[in-house]
């Protein structure tokens, strides 16, 4: 589905945010990268979704509809719930009453239903998520780029959140490559769980997680998850350099 | 509309009205002798000799309109151009470079001083005001309008970027919509200072059909100061006005959206 090999960035003022960057990610995988802040995960994503040009090395990705969350919603307050989510929809021109049939499926999909006409103002936090992941998934994604999109809700919903996100992955037809710096979030979504260096990033390690889907919420309770976080927060202690001022997140 | 909304909206400002014309008729009937009252008359005589007696209300309220002609086509045509200029500098940074020093300038000339050059080009009629209106009125459109296209947010570009949206596209879904609180902010300034060019423009044309401002320049000439204050008033009125109607249009078009829009000051 998508291959990076030796890839490198280097900004205009000489830093490098990845550098020997080589992520492999089969078609129906849920990966996840983890990483210390600014270890260029977010620049990753950027790279395979062609928003910024490597400064060397490749980038493979498979032809195929691409869904793209970012860290904030980016909803345009000017328009209501339906229209925001029906966006992306309008740019690639699909017809309006086949946008409209589609905005409807996935608002309800993610929760959204009796919001159609609220603008984002009105919304919570995780709403305005929810409607930011319906927005990418009217389109019916075959790749799903996610920034860190619960990073700035609270504990509870973002447990929600990939409650939801893990039904859809279960119910979907997608890949997801997925970033994040909490480490149980990733444990509990992923197939497959990818540790990233410092700046420039690379990938030092990755874990398999075994549990089949769907996954239940109880899941992040098992002794066997608990490991296997353990197993993630070491790799990234060791990634880090064993320093301490770099706190693991719940 | 309750109470509470009648006292903290609208009391302050009866209040400080009050005190106003309080302090006028303290200058006007006990400060001033009789035979220098004609310097400040108090406001009820400005209003029955300016307003009230048809032989002046007559050509005050003909002057007025030409005036709010001349604003309001000064205004349009400042805001067609302005929002043209700031949409061609965002495009192309070329445009910007080559055009916005002159933009400034043309913000720091005094336009006044021009007001004699214009009317030998162009004559003194509705032409030449009009000119020295969109002059005054044209920069905070062109820069209100550049600043709105340039602050939309970075990841909604991106958001159009992967869907491979073309420049009209952009403007159109994202940028215009995202510039409009701070385009029409700028279209408000540049609807009084539109007022501000008619009246004052006209005051320097002291010629052709009398507007405000050359009515003004009469009364004063003939220390008809009721008529003189009259005109004054009226003037402050348009403008006013101006500010108001665009208040109003700010808060229709963007007042369910835009974050700093508040209602009776509470946060929408």
């Amino acid at each position: 589905m998508l291959e990076l090999s030796g890839v490198e960035r280097t900004f205009s003022d000489g830093t490098a945010a990845v550098r020997d960057l080589d992520l492999r990610v089969r078609r129906g995988e849920f990966v996840s990268v983890v990483g210390p802040s600014g270890c260029g995960k977010s620049t990753m994503l950027r790279l395979v979704s062609g928003l910024e040009p490597t400064t060397a090395g490749t980038v493979d990705v498979a032809p195929c509809r691409l869904g793209y969350v970012f860290q904030d919603p980016t909803l345009l307050p000017w328009r209501t719930v339906t229209r925001n989510v029906e966006l992306l929809a309008e740019l690639e021109g699909i017809p309006r009453v086949e946008r409209r049939r589609r905005v409807e499926r996935v608002l309800d999909l993610v929760g959204l239903t009796g919001f159609e006409q609220a603008r984002p103002a009105a919304l919570s936090g995780g709403m305005r998520m929810r409607a930011s992941l319906a927005r990418s998934l009217v389109l019916e994604p075959e790749l799903f780029l996610l920034d860190e999109p619960f990073g700035a809700l609270d504990e509870l919903t973002r447990e929600r959140m990939n409650d939801e996100l893990v039904a859809l992955f279960t119910g979907g037809a997608f890949t997801a490559l997925f970033v994040t710096h909490s480490v149980s979030e990733a444990v509990f979504l992923s197939s497959r769980v990818v540790v990233m260096s410092p700046r420039p990033g690379h990938v030092v390690g990755e874990v398999s997680v075994p549990f089949p889907y769907p996954r239940k919420p109880r899941l992040r309770f098992t002794p066997e998850f608990g490991r296997l976080a353990g197993q993630v927060s070491d790799l990234l202690r060791d990634a880090d350099g064993g320093r301490d001022e770099w706190v693991v997140p719940a | 509309m309750s109470s509470g909304v009648l006292r903290t909206r609208w009391l302050p400002p009866a209040v400080a009205l009050l005190v106003f014309l309080g302090l006028w008729y303290l200058v006007s009937d006990v400060l001033l002798d009789d035979d220098r009252q004609f310097l400040l008359p108090p406001p009820h005589a400005v209003v029955e000799v300016a307003f009230l007696d048809p032989v002046n209300r007559a050509p005050l309220l003909r002057g007025l309109a030409l005036s709010a002609t001349v604003a309001l086509i000064g205004f349009l045509i400042a805001v067609v151009l302005g929002v043209a200029i700031g949409t061609a500098m965002s495009q192309a940074r070329w445009v910007e470079r080559s055009l916005y020093p002159y933009a400034v300038l043309l913000q720091c000339v005094p336009i006044l001083a021009l007001v004699p050059v214009i009317g030998f080009w162009f004559d003194f009629g509705l032409t030449s005001r009009v000119i020295v209106t969109v002059l005054i009125a044209l920069f905070p459109v062109i820069s209100s309008t550049l600043f709105g296209l340039q602050s939309t947010d970075r990841g909604q570009h991106d958001l159009l970027s992967l869907h491979r949206a073309g420049r009209v596209t952009r403007l159109v879904k994202l940028q215009f919509p995202s510039a409009l609180p701070a385009l029409l902010t700028g279209l408000q300034v540049a609807a009084t200072l539109a007022v501000v060019g008619a009246v004052v423009g006209d005051l320097f044309f002291k010629q052709g059909t009398p507007g405000i401002g050359v009515l003004i320049d009469l009364y004063r000439a003939r220390l008809q100061t009721e008529q003189l204050l009259g005109a004054a008033l009226l003037a402050c009125l348009l403008g006013v006005a101006a500010f108001s109607l665009l208040g109003l249009l700010i808060r229709v078009t963007t007042g369910g959206w835009h974050g700093s829009t508040t209602v009776h000051g509470r946060p929408r």
